[in-house]
């Protein structure tokens, strides 16, 4: 299933909306680097508030992304991840470490604009 | 009243005995129900010999003697009565409202199971001294008394320790709920203060509260203070960092306070990797840089003008 990127102003929303296959994993990382330029686009978000599951496919993919946009210039925020699924993510040892993350698309929307207002 | 077979086993002796003489196919019951008579007709004297020898033997020593004697009669009048009908559960009922009586006074469990056994010896002895003439008798009497009483002496004893379990899992419970509260005290900032023991059950449901109160609260800064544990082994500190790194996952900044210098010590040696977390030296220290990173700033009330 294919993830839709909306674009909200300066940055790229895509939602997840089911679970994801590794060959879906792979297109929205090659779909969000290419629009992550063409847009002009200063952060990413990736809502993953209705997945359940986590692997470590998905996980290590999701770094990749936010480091590759990292070389692209802009910043990532994973948002939406559910508790259970975090619990169960640290309990596999699975890690996302150096990528943002945030409770809610509007908490990792807060954190994307900070970051565009007082840049590192 | 009619009169129950006590125990299939009662019956099974009956029946081996079957092809003998009338008098020796007597049921159990009749043999029960003349036991019963003499039970009740000595009452007073078996009662007193029971209460002499409970103080005899030093059981029951947070009770008073009149106490003892009150429980005694009570208990006594149980024991024939379930002798008598073969139902337990009076006594039963009786075995579990006495342990909520006695326990929080510190009887403990070879008391009870004591008294009872002192019980048996003591009704046993009298139905030896009654039928001592008769062998034969005597044994038939025993066959319809000992199950009965062992059966007795079992429920008293299993009651007294299912009470004492219930008990001690109420309280568990109690401590468990009561030991970790997840608190707001400000918006978008929880306070976790973990008191005793964690060990990896607790860790779990302790993570799992802390993640459910950041969704619920929307907490961006989390404070766990730990100055109430004791000691920290690899494994809590594991656990530790498992809900540090949970709870930045939802976006949530943990901060950890009130690591003692043994604890610091240990973590140290042991080779824990805390480098990534925020630790402060106490909660008000804690609060204090949880309120930086929330962008608050705490000024006295006069220079606020």
């Amino acid at each position: 299933m294919e993830v839709p990127i909306l674009k909200q102003g300066d940055f790229l929303i895509a939602t997840v909306q089911a679970a994801l296959t590794d060959a879906d994993l792979l297109h929205l990382r090659a779909a969000l680097l290419q629009q992550v330029v063409r847009c002009r686009s200063q952060g990413v978000i990736v809502d993953v508030t209705s997945l359940d599951v986590m692997d470590s496919f998905a996980s290590r993919t999701l770094r990749e992304i936010a480091q590759m946009i990292h070389l692209r210039g802009a910043e990532t925020v994973i948002v939406g991840i559910q508790p259970e699924v975090a619990f169960a993510m640290v309990q596999l040892g699975i890690k996302l470490e150096d990528v943002a993350t945030a409770l809610d698309l509007e908490e990792g929307l807060a954190h994307l604009k900070q970051k565009s207002e007082s840049p590192t | 009243m009619a009169r129950i077979d006590i125990d299939p086993v009662g019956t099974q002796v009956e029946e081996q005995y079957g092809a003998a003489t009338a008098e020796r196919t007597k049921p159990a019951s009749v043999l029960l129900s003349e036991l019963v008579s003499h039970l009740r007709d000595n009452r007073t004297q078996l009662r007193e010999e029971w209460a002499r020898r409970i103080t005899e033997a030093q059981l029951l020593t947070a009770m008073t003697k009149e106490e003892i004697f009150a429980e005694a009669t009570s208990v006594y009048d149980n024991y024939v009565e379930a002798l008598e009908t073969g139902t337990f559960e009076a006594l039963q009922a009786y075995a579990r409202n006495l342990s909520e009586r006695i326990i929080p006074r510190g009887v403990e469990t070879h008391e009870v199971v004591g008294i009872v056994l002192l019980l048996r010896d003591v009704l046993a002895r009298s139905l030896f001294a009654k039928y001592h003439a008769d062998f034969t008798k005597l044994n038939r009497i025993l066959d319809a008394y000992e199950p009965a009483a062992n059966r007795i002496a079992n429920t008293v004893a299993v009651g007294f320790v299912q009470e004492r379990e219930r008990i001690i899992r109420e309280q568990q419970e109690a401590i468990r709920e009561l030991s970790t509260p997840v608190l707001q005290v400000r918006e978008r900032l929880l306070i976790l203060p973990i008191i005793g023991v964690i060990d990896p059950q607790r860790a779990r449901q302790l993570t799992e509260q802390l993640l459910r109160g950041i969704r619920m609260n929307r907490a961006k800064v989390v404070v766990i203070d730990i100055t109430g544990v004791a000691a920290m082994d690899a494994t809590v500190a594991n656990h530790l960092v498992q809900t540090v790194e949970a709870s930045r996952l939802l976006g949530a900044t943990v901060i950890v306070t009130g690591l003692s210098p043994e604890i610091a010590q240990t973590i140290v040696n042991i080779g824990v990797d805390l480098g990534k977390m925020n630790t402060v030296g106490d909660l008000q220290g804690g609060i204090e840089q949880a309120e930086r990173l929330l962008g608050y700033k705490v000024v006295p009330f006069g220079e606020a003008r």
